[in-house]
């Protein structure tokens, strides 16, 4: 048995000069839920298209279950594919769209009959085999794509961006039901969002992309807390970010001069000299009316608004950059043109290697 | 009350523009179909000069079945597009795939010289055709008219699928291969499946341009394969005959047949699945 049912090594992708996938290194474990989130443009689809074979890498190569697939064409291969755009069969019902991985495979008809009965009962979908493509909703045709991948029996499920063409509601309510099809059938899904949201609550490990290359592949709640880089943290939730100089380090405790003033917070890994940023999220974020010991940030308090479930204060530092502070409650004790200090808790804060 | 009366006055007006787009389009129809209608009328004329109308007879389309061999030339004009009809619905299919999927030199001076054939006035592509066939040293017959009227039908063949295929989803393909079936399942299972409307448009327009075609069926036909048209044209040189009224009224009937099966085809294939082409496999 491989170690992992997929695996990228040093994979590039050119599109004439363009240069897509640069140096990809990719590990996905049997079972897991991984996401691909990033901004447009950024390769995830690309990355889908090679592994599903639609797409041949410039150079490097692609496992899947431990055997190279470059040879294999897109129809040999143990992987399968929901479309954003569903690709359905339009000249076909709901029933022969489901069949047509078995159909092709020549499996005797009785068997077809059962084993699309059982996809139709897992996607909810009973009583639609006769209809016709353009008579569904978008959320049933993308349950008739889910199911007809899903008849194969695939070995991983590669879905791209497959929940981007419905809205808000019922994509919260196919998150769930995705989220349960991929336990109870113990498929590797390998999913592509750029709704990071979607990302957090589905994934079991994200890599989140950029250009091309993956800045941080982790569980959600370790990409959230801790950002390898400037751009996830950035592109994951909101942060706070500080750029400096590592100037003493001693007891696990770092001393930054940052371009805005003295900090300090939990490190390990750096070396004193080296450049660095600091990601504080906003919810972390502290203020007092007096300096802080190790902190010297000092802003004005620019507004307070509220933002749906959260108070929000912007406080403008001396170069204009806006920190924010995001508290559940209103922060009574301030109020526009205060003057204040900011710090935090050295272990709530994140060192960035510049 | 004002606002009332402003509205009624309102529709009043649309309707009265309702009632003269009528009167125009009915106008229109009649300057198209006042002469097909003339020639169905005198072609039941009892008179042979059709100067003026002397009573009902079918005598002409007795005729026509009985002493004269212009059934015969009928024959070879359905034959002859039939047969063109295939062939340039299969190259011009073949060929629209190959121009909208693939990338290669020149491709966009092939595509553009699609044109050439359909710009040419027809005498011109009918003197070469000519000249071809002649240096080629290949006799005039029913190959060469086939050949020829293949060759102005698959240009329009082309750019009407052409437009199909441009407009067609590639990933439904790639959802096939995705589910296991090889380029050629693919092929007859979804992408011909989904074309078939198109081919039929191709196929129509097709036949319906070799069928009355005239000019470059006049230069290529030879003296054994002289189509309907080519041969109501020689007639007609020497005066109006309502033989020939009768027999081009039955071409009208041919075609309103064609366009009716036509359209009653496509508004099938919209309805009805395709899914039996499956059985094929
Ligand atoms: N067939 C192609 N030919 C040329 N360039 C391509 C092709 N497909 C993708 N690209 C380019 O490769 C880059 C990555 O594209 P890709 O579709 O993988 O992005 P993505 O991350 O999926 O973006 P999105 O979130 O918008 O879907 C883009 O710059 C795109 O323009
Ligand atoms: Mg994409």
């Amino acid at each position: 048995m491989a170690e992992h049912i997929v695996s990228l090594k040093k994979v590039n992708k050119f599109f004439g000069d363009n240069h897509v996938i640069k140096d990809l290194n990719l590990d996905i474990n049997e079972g897991e839920f991984l996401t691909l989130l990033g901004p447009s443009g950024c390769g995830k689809t690309t990355i889908l298209r090679m592994v599903a074979g639609f797409e041949d890498a410039t150079n490097g190569t692609i496992e899947v279950q431990g055997e190279r697939v470059e040879d294999k064409e897109a129809y040999e291969r143990d992987v399968n594919t929901v479309f954003q755009s569903y690709a359905l069969f339009p000249h076909m019902t709901v029933f022969d769209n489901i069949a047509y991985g078995l159909t092709v495979k020549k499996v005797p008809k009785s068997e077809i009959t059962r084993r699309v009965k059982e996809m139709l009962e897992l996607v909810q979908l009973m009583g639609f085999e006769g209809r016709k493509p353009d008579m569904m909703s978008g959320g049933q045709k993308q349950r008739v794509a889910i199911a007809r991948a899903l008849i194969n029996n695939p070995k991983v499920l590669l879905l791209d961006e497959p929940l981007g063409a419905l809205d808000l509601q019922l994509r919260k309510q196919m998150q769930i039901e995705l989220k349960r099809l991929q336990k109870q059938l113990h498929i590797t899904f390998v999913y592509v969002t750029h709704d990071q949201e979607e990302a957090m609550t589905m994934s079991d490990r994200i890599a989140v992309m950029n250009g091309g290359v993956i800045e941080h592949l982790a569980s959600p709640d370790e990409i959230y807390k801790a950002p390898k880089t400037r751009f996830v943290a950035n592109f994951i939730g909101e942060s706070n970010l500080f750029t400096g100089k590592l100037e003493s380090l001693e007891n696990g405790i770092g001393g930054v001069a940052t371009t805005l003033g003295k900090a300090k917070l939990e490190l390990s890994g750096f070396e004193p000299g080296e450049e660095m940023h600091i990601c504080v999220r906003p919810e972390v974020m502290k203020y007092s009316k007096e300096p802080v010991d190790g902190f010297s940030l000092r802003g004005t308090v620019k507004n307070v608004i509220f933002v749906g479930a959260q108070y929000r204060t912007l406080v403008t530092m001396e170069d204009g950059y806006d920190v924010k502070i995001n508290r559940v409650k209103q922060n009574k004790d301030l109020k526009e043109g205060d003057d204040i200090y900011l710090y935090w808790e050295p272990d709530d804060a994140t060192g960035i290697k510049a | 009350m004002a606002g009332e009366k402003r509205l009624s006055k309102r529709l009043r007006k649309k309707r009265l523009w309702g009632r003269v787009s009528n009167v125009y389009a009915f106008l229109v129809y009649l300057f198209i179909y006042v002469p097909i209608i003339v020639m169905v009328i005198y072609s039941f004329n009892d008179q042979k000069n059709n100067y003026y109308w002397n009573g009902f007879t079918t005598e002409w389309y007795e005729k026509l079945f009985t002493n004269s061999d212009l059934v015969g030339y009928l024959g070879i004009s359905l034959i002859v597009a039939v047969a063109a009809t295939i062939i340039s619905v299969i190259i011009g299919t073949i060929g629209a795939l190959g121009l909208v999927r693939f990338e290669f030199k020149l491709k966009s001076v092939i595509s553009n010289s699609l044109y050439i054939p359909i710009v040419v006035p027809e005498v011109v592509l009918g003197i070469s055709l000519l000249m071809l066939f002649e240096i080629a040293n290949f006799p005039l017959g029913m190959t060469t008219m086939i050949l020829s009227h293949a060759t102005f039908c698959i240009p329009f063949v082309v750019i009407i699928m052409r437009g199909r295929i441009a407009g067609m989803d590639l990933s439904i393909e790639e959802a096939s291969m995705d589910l296991g079936a090889n380029r050629l399942i693919t092929f007859f299972r979804v992408t011909l499946p989904l074309l078939i409307p198109g081919i039929m448009s191709g196929a129509f327009m097709s036949f319906t341009l070799s069928i009355d075609d005239v000019i470059i069926s006049n230069f290529v036909a030879g003296p054994y394969a002289t189509t309907l048209p080519v041969k109501i044209l020689s007639m007609v040189k020497t005066g109006l005959s309502p033989e020939v009224n009768a027999l081009t009224t039955l071409m009208v009937l041919v075609l309103l047949v064609g366009i009716l099966i036509n359209n009653a085809v496509q508004a099938l294939l919209k309805k009805r699945a395709l899914t039996n082409i499956k059985s094929y496999f």
